[in-house]
């Protein structure tokens, strides 16, 4: 038995050797995108890459959207050149894992903070309410109101909140077409074959700010859930109270209302004011 | 740990992914094997169809024909397949993007069945007077097709899987379910491994009991 035991420690200890060794030998071989192998001064973030207006990465590799903006705005706060900025991409079934293991130092990508997703990360903020709306085209006079959309044509993305939200509560009778994306609905919106597409207000918005969208779409102003996109961070991280400080910054030296008007205002969106720190809009 | 799938429908989500599932392989065997009729028929623009529909449509990913069955057939061209709710439109398109995709798989299973049919017995039916097609009907098929029963399982269990990409077009099975819990849950892991589990339930008994069926079937030479 005695022996059995050494042997199997003798094994363990020997695995773990060559594991840390392999493991040294691919943190140093590993290139800089790794996170956590990066230098003091960079800062890893999670941002969406596909939504416009929100968190979008362009073709020439630059990112742009309001959660870029508070993003850089935070690092800025917490000692971080934009230039030391990692950014990374944060789907939203992502978000939490990549918290979680610590592959981001926080993530700022339309993530809405609720009860399910606190258990799992910390939430800093809220930084903005949305809500979700419709977009429409532009000549549709057809939909005044949210009971309007019960016998029409509707659109979003599969699985998300706000196609689940028209499943289950805003327009059951309604038509509902899931994509895999926003785009596809938007092809849609534009021949003729969907009426809305529905979503929170900020991403359509977005959207609807686009240069090839512009004119051709409206927001129906609908507020029919309350979105509070909150920074989300490791569960007990002291991040969370700077950047909740940051943020009290942003608002109080004006720049949140410059980001908001900068990405959202050309779609005509009537933004809440900015939302108190630790608020959390029912 | 598993009270969360309380109010979710998983039963159902999965009743929907067999549904395209069984639609999709009845549809595709029919169309797979007359494509392989095709392949092997003694008419040149027959045999260039066939090879030209399967270098095509196999290599092209069964998303791309998926999301082109919504956006291509029916948001553009009109193609609704004689229903009017987005439901059915979109469950009758990915069983037509299914089938179209499979058929490719299914024709070169055949095929493969087909050729391992001794020449001698296509010459001596031919030499008692049949026809084509009733050779093939009669003498070749019936034994390519117990010879492929064990590839054309591979193919099934395939297909079950990549009913998932309906979610793609918003079909109600399993992957769409699957993302709808993971957005509420925010349990990534144990939700992707329960469904998963599920497709296992699925595919598992399906392997092995056409595995049986094959060694039952097969023509010993």
């Amino acid at each position: 038995m005695n022996v059995h035991r050494t042997g199997r420690t003798t094994v363990a200890v020997a695995a773990a050797v060559v594991l840390s060794f392999t493991s040294a030998g691919l943190a140093s071989g590993a290139s800089a995108d790794v996170s956590r192998d990066h230098g003091e001064d960079e800062i890893t973030v999670g941002i969406k890459y596909d939504q416009p207006g929100i968190g979008l990465k362009t073709p020439d590799g630059t990112y742009t959207g309001f959660d870029v903006d508070v993003a850089t705005y935070i690092a800025k706060e917490l000692g971080h050149e934009p230039g030391d900025i990692v950014w990374k991409e944060a789907k939203s079934a992502d978000r939490e894992t990549l918290l979680q293991r610590g592959d981001v130092d926080f993530i700022a990508a339309s993530y809405s903070i609720n009860d399910k997703r606190a258990e799992k990360v910390d939430f800093a903020g809220p930084y903005l309410l949305a809500h979700q709306d419709v977009l429409i085209r532009a000549d549709d006079d057809s939909i005044k109101q949210p009971s309007d959309l019960n016998n029409k044509k509707l659109c979003s993305v599969t699985g998300s909140t706000s196609a689940q939200n028209v499943k289950d509560k805003i327009a059951p009778d309604a038509q509902l077409q899931e994509y895999g994306g926003y785009s596809e609905c938007l092809t849609g919106l534009e021949n003729g074959v969907i009426d809305a597409v529905t979503t929170d207000d900020s991403i359509l918005a977005g959207y609807a700010s686009q240069a090839e969208f512009k004119d051709k779409f409206k927001l129906g102003g609908f507020k029919m859930s309350n979105e509070n996109y909150g920074i989300g961070v490791q569960k007990g991280s002291d991040l969370k109270a700077k950047i909740n400080t940051a943020l009290e910054k942003m608002v109080a030296d004006g720049s949140w209302d410059a980001a908001v008007k900068k990405n959202f205002g050309p779609a005509g969106y009537q933004n809440e004011p900015a939302p108190k720190i630790g608020v959390i809009v029912q | 740990m598993f009270d969360f799938l309380q109010g979710y429908n998983l039963l159902g989500a999965f009743w929907v992914t067999v549904q395209l599932t069984v639609y999709s392989a009845i549809g595709s065997l029919i169309w797979g094997t007359l494509l392989a009729a095709m392949r092997v028929s003694p008419v040149p623009l027959m045999r260039g169809f066939g090879t030209a529909y399967v270098n095509i449509v196999r290599n092209i990913p069964l998303t791309v024909i998926i999301v082109f069955t919504s956006l291509g057939l029916f948001q553009t061209l009109g193609v609704s397949l004689g229903a009017d709710r987005f439901t059915t439109i979109n469950f009758r398109l990915a069983i037509l993007g299914l089938t179209a995709y499979t058929s490719a798989f299914v024709c070169e299973a055949v095929r493969s069945g087909i050729n391992t049919v001794p020449l001698g017995q296509v010459e001596a039916a031919r030499a008692i007077g049949l026809s084509f097609p009733q050779v093939l009907r009669i003498i070749v098929l019936p034994q390519a097709f117990r010879s492929v029963v064990g590839p054309l399982a591979n193919v099934l269990i395939a297909l079950t899987k990549n009913t998932t990409v309906a979610a793609a077009i918003g079909v109600a099975e399993a992957a769409l379910l699957m993302r709808e819990m993971i957005e509420n849950e925010a349990q990534l892991i144990l939700i992707s491994t329960i469904f998963a589990f599920g497709f296992i339930c699925l595919t598992l008994p399906t392997g092995l009991f056409l595995g049986w069926v094959a060694k039952k079937v097969a023509v010993k030479r």
